[in-house]
């Protein structure tokens, strides 16, 4: 579906992005993960052909994006950072505007537009002007205009930007929905969103991809083991219960880890192990005497690779002769 | 043209909608009728020809379309850049020379509209004087011209910036610089003084116009500068893709 090939991007003399090379298959929900300014932005801008790229080449669909961005309009849907709503015009109104400018037909646009209206719950504000949407509606009316004219290619930047938590939540079920119908290219900060929606990541530092893969490729290849959390209710203190952990087949390393809440016999552990030990961990912690009253993969994986990844990169450049 | 066409609509409707476009409206049509009072009607005006009256009124009604043209034009390309909307178009299948006529084309339907409604003017002057409708049609293509070319001086001046302020400054200085042009090559020698003459938007070019004779070669100094500023204006909507 999409091929980039030594896409670089300079702003003047200042190099903002690339070279980057990577292929993205149909059907993928694909992330850009990086921190603020490393380029994610720019390399979504430059698919969605907002930016001509200084150097390499872009192809979706088969179609050079660099020598025929025209072609490659009608087949992407773009929603950037902050929505391009137009304040005076209602919803509904915005919608028509952007499918037409879509190149879609009346009568196309308006059987279209009640399945958007669906997807996305823009109906209730169908008349409302946009200048008078909350943050949230405003995020999903962006939405909606990306996908007015049913795109093959969806691309994301930063859908959550900005969002509470229960917007973010709503967000994420609606990309959810959106990885049956599009291929997606979503960019964020945010490790836990890219994490849920994302089938595979391309971490980005300085303006490059330093890693690409699934979060179970990079965690492998990175940490070479995998990491459960597990806070016990101790009955003969935290020593036994770091020993029980210890005699579980498969289990390389268990780490004291900080307690958040939780009762006053509760303790926590990092257990490191060559597989996925949970339901072994379980077994032998109950059959010890012991209760059980979290258990679950670690949630700063995602973190841990991300930290892991950019670190190395850093450590790289340390050693590279002056 | 399909494009264009969804442009022109959307933005006519922004103008119908914002409190700026009939501000814009309201000043020049009270301007000029008090410029019109001032000059045919008041206690000061004095006896003067109907034809004299007509080139009066069509030489202030050109400054005042001028300035309402920078007014209306400077927001359709530095507002989009500001609301963050420009990329919704430029993420479309639209060509950027679409996009420019598009927005040229609407405001130039609301200043044409604007113009319009000066007509009751000249229609006294005609029931109270001599003067052919031949005259005043002539006058009010002259006033078509000039404000369609002052439009695109402005529409080129939006396209340059995402500052309002600074859009408008351009705008204002170009056209003023335009306008400058004519005086200027009254103080210059040949061979300055003939291009500066050439290139002066009012004066030489609309003289002809404020007194009901047309020449061709004014009509296409119009047209020519109108498309070469709305040409400008596409390429500058193409190279800040490269920046």
């Amino acid at each position: 579906m999409l091929r980039a090939s030594g896409l670089a991007k300079y702003f003047g003399g200042k190099r903002a992005l690339g070279p980057v090379t990577f292929e993205i298959g149909r059907g993928e929900t694909v992330g850009f993960l990086g921190l603020n300014g490393v380029g994610k932005s720019t390399l979504l801008r430059i698919v969605a052909t907002d930016l001509r790229p200084s150097a390499g080449a872009l192809e979706v669909d088969g179609i050079d994006a660099v020598r025929d961005p025209h072609a490659v309009r009608r087949r992407l849907g773009f929603l950037p950072q902050v929505p391009p709503l137009y304040p005076e015009m209602t919803v509904g109104e915005f919608l028509r505007f952007a499918g037409r400018i879509r190149g879609m037909e009346d009568d196309a646009l308006e059987r279209r537009i009640p399945a958007v209206e669906e997807l996305t719950h823009v109906g209730e504000v169908r008349d409302e002007p946009v200048r008078h949407l909350s943050l949230g509606y405003r995020q999903r009316v962006g939405v909606a205009q990306a996908i007015i004219h049913d795109p093959e290619l969806l691309i994301l930047d930063e859908p959550t930007h900005g969002l509470d938590p229960a917007q973010v939540v709503e967000m994420r079920a609606l990309l959810h929905a959106l990885k049956e119908r599009h291929t997606v290219l979503l960019s964020s900060h945010n490790l836990p969103e890219i994490s849920q929606s994302c089938d595979r990541l391309l971490v980005l530092d300085a303006g490059r991809v330093i890693a690409q893969g699934s979060e179970e490729e990079l965690s492998a290849r990175l940490l070479g083991a995998r990491r459960i959390e597990v806070t016990v209710r101790a009955s003969a203190g935290a020593d036994a219960v770091a020993a029980c952990l210890r005699a579980v087949d498969g289990v390389r390393d268990v780490a004291p880890a900080s307690l958040a809440g939780g009762g006053p016999n509760d303790v926590a552990f990092t257990v490191e192990a060559t597989d996925d030990v949970r339901a072994e961990v379980c077994r032998a912690l109950v059959l010890a005497g012991h209760d059980v009253v979290r258990l679950d993969e670690s949630r700063e994986k995602l973190e841990t690779i991300f930290l892991e990844l950019v670190q190395e990169r850093a450590r790289d450049a340390d050693h590279l002769p002056a | 043209m399909r494009a264009t066409r969804i442009i022109f609509r959307r933005e006519l409707a922004a103008y119908l909608a914002s409190p700026m476009g009939w501000i814009v409206a309201a000043t020049v049509l009270l301007l000029d009728g008090l410029l019109f009072y001032a000059q045919a009607l008041g206690p000061a005006a004095g006896a003067r020809l109907s034809a004299d009256v007509l080139s009066r009124f069509f030489w202030t009604t050109s400054g005042l379309v001028a300035i309402a043209a920078v007014a209306l034009s400077v927001r359709l390309i530095v507002e989009e850049r500001q609301l963050d909307t420009l990329v919704l178009l430029k993420t479309s299948p639209v060509r950027d020379r679409e996009v420019v006529l598009g927005k040229f084309l609407s405001a130039f339907a609301f200043l044409g509209g604007i113009t319009v409604l000066t007509i009751y003017m000249p229609l006294l002057i005609m029931v109270n004087g001599k003067i052919s409708i031949g005259q005043v049609a002539i006058g009010y293509l002259g006033l078509f011209l000039i404000g369609g070319a002052t439009l695109a001086v402005g529409v080129f001046a939006s396209s340059l910036t995402r500052h309002p302020l600074l859009a408008a400054a351009t705008g204002a200085a170009l056209t003023g610089a335009l306008f400058l042009f004519w005086p200027l090559s009254y103080v210059l020698e040949p061979p300055l003084s003939h291009v500066f003459a050439g290139l002066s938007i009012h004066g030489r070019h609309f003289s002809g116009f404020q007194l009901g004779v047309l020449h061709l070669r004014d009509v296409v100094y119009y047209l020519a500068t109108t498309f070469f500023f709305l040409l400008l204006s596409t390429k500058v909507l193409e190279a800040k893709r490269w920046e």
